[in-house]
């Protein structure tokens, strides 16, 4: 399978489709933590003033601004890098928003590696381990612009209440989605079929994974791959289909193994459907400054981690 | 409305709430009753008969444990029934310690973690300003709260966005959890502070309703407006007043009560 980059990059993708959404729907507010310039939400910014908030370099505050918006029936997008739309603002996205039960999008860019020369400070391997265990937040890691574009389009609309957090790359991504391709939050997209292994990945490890499943099967290996782009509510029942059909899952997420995409997946097999998983992923390690490609390399998060998870 | 007499029954009435339990947060509750009073007796466009109606005016109360003072406001203007007041702090109960937003017909916004409801006030006004609506929001915080640095990030906000429909409250009765805010973090001069942050600063007997009226009525039409409340901590709840200052969380006997509520009376 050929991988070619997408010729939108995701921050275009984001603003595209929210400045699409704000045209039909006065609701639609943008709110950034003077990362306007970085997000790409800038001709949103200049496209509807009265409706795009600089909060200045405050999450905190943001995140309580974005639920008094809700509070008067806005629908409010909050962004910031993902460190500090998640682990900075935690207590404020629990008990103002989810506790309150209001209704708003944090997005936070940069995740993992994709944080690349800002280093370790700016790059979150936690943002979803941290905020998971807040009851009913939907976390989502979309793995394209396609895929990105169409799952901010139903954020935007009156199908979803509630806290809702999206991690996403600003930049390049590999292309996984033809246009018209249809997203249902909560249900994973099997994009490849095999019955041996069943990779699950997200955001950049799930061109990793494709990657990995054309390697594997040079070698005699038939894999499945599955983008869950949903991390929480976990896809349930198409996990347990797949352990009934495949001998090993492999888990791949561009995050720290403790609280990420591979527990939540083991915490529904040792329930439901016991089987081995192998864990790609951070090791319990801070980030570090470095080019993506050489960090990926070191932490594991590349196609040749997946083939050798499951080989051995 | 006699805003003195309704000032009075919401305090006899907090102190009959809180007699059920035995116990709770009767020192920033009964500091913050004539503020509420003043809010729910005249200043507020409200309608108990509608507590989601877009056009309310509406009230963030950030320091959260005061509810109690809050919870029997609504219920004298009619929000829910008087009965409904024996819940508080009952199990599957509609009145936590807490205000909730999702449990109390009334409350608009839930708190309890200090230090958030000045941004969600920030926010109101803004969405509501964004939606062409002539509504006003007022945020009652405690000066202990204003520890916590998020008060001072929405702070620069309402400022920034020249949020003129935005009313801070500040119940500045001197006293937090561990002891007198002059001893545990002090917060100097609060009102030079308020002002340097670009908001028009008032200040007011807490406990003296015209005094809060006159201050209401001074407020800018350009910025942000904050009234510091000078008040004591268990004001007129005569067990609490003499345990100043740790009298944040008490328990009590119903004999306490019904004396505070004799002197009240």
């Amino acid at each position: 399978m050929t991988l070619e980059k997408s010729p939108i990059l995701m921050r275009d993708a984001l603003c595209n489709t929210l400045i699409e959404a704000a045209e039909r729907d006065e609701r639609i507010i943008a709110l950034d933590a003077d990362l306007v310039g970085s997000s790409g939400l800038k001709p949103f910014f200049k496209r509807f003033p009265e409706r795009a908030v600089n909060c200045g370099i405050a999450e905190a505050n943001m995140i309580g601004v974005a639920c008094g918006l809700s509070l008067t029936g806005k629908i409010p997008f909050a962004h910031s890098f993902g460190p500090f739309a998640s682990r900075r603002v935690c207590d404020q996205i629990f008990i103002s928003a989810a506790y309150a039960k209001l209704n708003i999008r944090v997005i936070g860019s940069d995740p993992g590696v994709t944080a690349a020369y800002n280093g370790g400070t700016h790059m979150p391997f936690e943002d979803m381990g941290v905020l998971r265990s807040i009851p009913g937040i939907t976390l989502m890691e979309p793995a394209d612009p396609t895929a990105l574009a169409a799952i901010t389009k139903q954020l935007a609309g009156d199908e979803h209440y509630g806290v809702y957090y999206l991690r996403m790359s600003r930049k390049d991504a590999i292309a996984v989605y033809g246009e018209g391709e249809r997203f249902e939050i909560g249900k994973a997209k099997i994009l490849r079929a095999g019955g041996d292994v069943a990779v699950f990945a997200s955001g950049i490890m799930v061109a990793e994974a494709l990657r990995a499943a054309d390697e594997l099967a040079a070698r005699g290996i038939q894999a499945t791959v599955v983008d869950m782009f949903t991390w929480k509510p976990v896809d349930t029942e198409l996990i347990c289909r797949l352990a009934a059909k495949v001998k090993l899952f492999i888990t791949a997420e561009n995050h720290n193994i403790y609280g990420g995409l591979g527990n939540a997946i083991a915490e529904v097999t040792a329930a439901n459907c016991p089987i081995p998983i192998k864990f790609v992923g951070v090791k319990d390690r801070f980030g570090q400054v470095g080019k993506q490609n050489e960090l990926q390399a070191e932490y594991g998060l590349t196609a040749d981690e997946i083939v050798k998870a499951a080989m051995r | 409305m006699n805003l003195k007499e309704f000032a009075k029954e919401i305090r006899v009435t907090t102190l009959k709430q809180l007699a059920v339990p035995g116990f709770g947060h009767v020192g920033g509750a009964m500091s913050i009753v004539e503020t509420l009073a003043v809010l729910f007796g005249e200043t507020m466009r409200i309608d108990p008969s509608n507590p989601q109606w877009s056009e309310r005016d509406k009230l963030i109360l950030s320091k959260g444990h005061a509810g109690p003072a809050l919870y029997s406001t609504l219920a004298l203007k009619g929000y829910f029934p008087m009965e409904m007041l024996t819940e508080l702090n009952k199990f599957g109960g509609r009145l936590p310690s807490h205000v909730d937003r999702s449990k109390t017909p009334g409350v608009d916004m839930t708190a309890g973690s200090l230090g958030q409801g000045l941004s969600v006030a920030c926010g109101v006004a803004l969405g509501d300003r964004m939606s062409g609506r002539a509504c006003h929001t007022y945020c009652i915080v405690g000066d202990g709260e204003l520890d916590e640095g998020q008060n001072w990030e929405a702070m620069m906000f309402a400022a920034h966005y020249k949020l003129s429909n935005l009313t801070l409250l500040v119940d500045n009765n001197k006293v937090q959890l561990d002891g007198y805010t002059d001893d545990v973090m002090k917060l100097g001069d609060l009102a030079a502070k308020l002002t340097a942050f670009g908001w028009k600063t008032l200040t007011a007997d807490g406990h003296d309703v015209d005094a809060i009226r006159a201050a209401l009525a001074e407020r800018s039409a350009e910025c942000p407006s904050a009234i510091i409340l000078d008040t004591i901590k268990g004001k007129g709840a005569n067990f609490a007043e003499a345990a100043v200052p740790n009298n944040h969380h008490m328990t009590f006997t119903a004999e306490q009560i019904e004396a505070a509520i004799q002197e009240v009376a």
